[in-house]
């Protein structure tokens, strides 16, 4: 059994042939995923009886003749912002290091109740803030295909475990591009859906009007079966969307001929010349295919950064509020009043990252500040929304990279707070604008490194992104 | 942005900033600001704010019946404090005498 090659279908098959148990798929994998973890520092920590748990549960149910599940035995990895009933969820902070979540995320009850096997929780840049995942308080994580390289962030951990072969699927979060950019820099498929399309109830609130749960797969059609379970409309999160949720796995008829795409000029112009060489022959391979390809503009595209940062760091100071040394695990010694232990246990307890997030959130927020900053982006906002809108008048998908440049070193740019941020540029874009987008691995550098091509569709269109996905990668992405 | 207002939000954000951190800071969020202001090259005095990212459905949609439903309970509630007592979390002194 090599853990590194499944696939949800081949699981399945496997389950229900006998080949194997899902006791001893889970087995093997957590062994697998404990001996391969120092490699990466890609799980922060396991969960084997929960995980053995479900396993017995799908292959008692396989022995009664049951549907065991449509995710029956799949050894999943979660991000560790995404609270899970009696198992550490530390958001990658000091300040949640031993906090034990007192239920799960919906997101969590649905995949376990598909049969998903939880193997355990992924590193990440704390409280999901950062795109190269060294802001963890646990040590950052190695790419497994270039260990010296960051694996992208926030969600490095949940990219990093597909791409090693220590988990088959796991969940990430996406605020501004922390599913797409590591599934990018790691070589994996990551999906962003729809906002709203995945209940929120349980993840960690960043940035509320932001905040996506999505998945990771070695597949275009895992990643679209995982979506399938955990989307849908919750009763515990008002923002959930009451649309059908289609069985999108069903929906990879690889019929792409006639379908009209979109390449933003507005996304070509800052990109290294390797990334830009690779996007290039990607979007030849979707010519191949048939699709009609065309330049659009997405002119407020140079706004964005200025935007997402002024909304996501006000909406991540009000909702980081609540860490104040009381309710939640970690308070700093010595402190006589309540203030001043408010202030130690959060000086002491968040690391830099969030800290100037907090900062600048409030500052935008503060008193006389709040029509220049808060309002003025919530306007930008609207006028990036409405690009995607009318393009998506001319076409059924956008195609563009998903990051300038591949992985970059460990410590390369964690001194240059801005540069980091300008770096979001092509993803913010799609979570500003609350539609569905992912990354679809995009062939490699001459050095080795991965690139995706990221494709963006309209509101609850995720079938035709698959679709494309789907066809792109059938036809082998850019070593067509 | 000057040292003095990097310690004023400090306090309103109630994050205790070492001196070190401050100076770093006000670097740091001088030039993120800087950036910001490009927004101040648009015009968007005709355009509405976005303050709803997407909502498809009736407003009374998340509305729901008026029945009690289970809740967490005190006992799950308290288990992360880092300090609790009597069924309440405990924090230091409040009110001075």
């Amino acid at each position: 059994m090599d853990i590194a090659t499944l696939h949800i279908d081949s699981i399945r098959e496997g389950l229900l042939a006998r080949r194997f148990s899902a006791v001893e798929l889970t087995s093997e994998a957590l062994r697998f995923a404990e001996a391969e973890n120092p490699k990466t520092n890609a799980y922060l920590h396991f969960s084997p009886e929960r995980a053995l748990g479900t396993a017995r549960r799908v292959d008692e149910a396989i022995a009664r003749g049951e549907d065991p599940g449509a995710l029956a035995g799949v050894p999943v990895a979660v991000k560790d912002v995404i609270v899970t009933k009696g198992l550490r969820t530390t958001c990658g902070s000091r300040l949640l290091a031993n906090y034990i979540p007192p239920y799960d995320a919906t997101a969590i009850a649905r995949l376990e109740a598909a049969g998903g096997v939880i193997l355990g929780k992924t590193n990440c840049d704390e409280f999901a803030m950062g795109s190269s995942n060294e802001n963890s308080a646990f040590g950052p994580v190695r790419n497994p295909v270039a260990p010296d390289r960051v694996p992208g962030g926030s969600s490095g951990g949940s990219a990093a475990v597909v791409a090693q072969g220590t988990a088959v699927v796991s969940l990430g979060s996406d605020t501004g591009g922390s599913i797409r950019q590591p599934a990018s820099f790691c070589g994996v498929v990551g999906v962003t859906p729809t906002y709203g399309r995945v209940s929120r109830y349980g993840l960690t609130a960043f940035a509320s009007s932001l905040d996506h749960i999505g998945p990771f797969g070695r597949s275009v059609r895992d990643a679209a079966r995982v979506l399938s379970v955990i989307a849908g409309r919750d009763p515990m999160d008002a923002t959930s969307a009451d649309a059908p949720v289609p069985d999108y796995a069903s929906l990879l008829d690889r019929k792409v001929k006639g379908l009209k795409l979109g390449v933003p000029r507005e996304y070509l112009k800052d990109l290294t010349s390797e990334t830009g060489d690779l996007i290039a022959r990607g979007v030849e391979t979707l010519r191949k295919l048939g699709c009609d390809v065309r330049e659009i503009s997405l002119p407020s595209t140079d706004y964005a950064v200025a935007c997402y940062y002024i909304i996501a760091t006000a909406e991540a100071s009000s909702n980081l509020a609540r860490y104040d040394g009381v309710r939640y695990t970690f308070r700093n010694t010595g402190s006589d009043t309540l203030i001043d232990m408010y202030r130690g246990t959060r000086g002491e307890g968040f690391g830099a990252e969030c800290k100037r997030r907090i900062m600048l959130g409030t500052y935008v927020l503060s008193a006389g500040y709040y029509d220049a900053y808060y309002l003025k982006a919530q306007k930008v906002r609207a006028l990036i929304a409405a690009d995607f809108t009318r393009a998506f008048s001319e076409v059924d998908a956008i195609v563009a990279p998903v990051s300038p440049f591949p992985a970059f070193k460990l410590g390369e740019k964690i001194d240059d707070p801005l540069a980091m941020y300008l770096s979001d540029i092509y993803t913010i874009t799609g979570d500003l604008a609350g539609i569905p987008c992912m990354s679809v691995p995009c062939g490699r550098t001459a050095g080795g490194l991965p690139v995706g091509l990221q494709i963006l569709a309209k509101h609850f269109n995720e079938p035709t992104m698959f679709r494309l996905a789907d066809a792109f990668e059938a036809a082998g992405g850019v070593d067509a | 942005m000057t040292e003095e207002e990097v310690r004023y939000v400090a306090d309103l954000a109630n994050l205790k900033l070492t001196d070190t951190e401050v100076s770093r800071m006000r670097a740091e969020l001088d030039e993120i600001l800087a950036h910001i202001d490009k927004l101040n090259e648009i015009d968007t005095t005709s355009i509405q704010a976005m303050a709803q990212v997407l909502y498809q459905a009736e407003d009374t949609a998340t509305l729901r019946e008026d029945r009690e439903l289970p809740c967490l309970g005190q006992k799950a509630a308290l288990e992360n404090a880092p300090l609790a007592g009597a069924g309440y979390f405990k924090v230091p002194k409040i009110i001075e005498r």
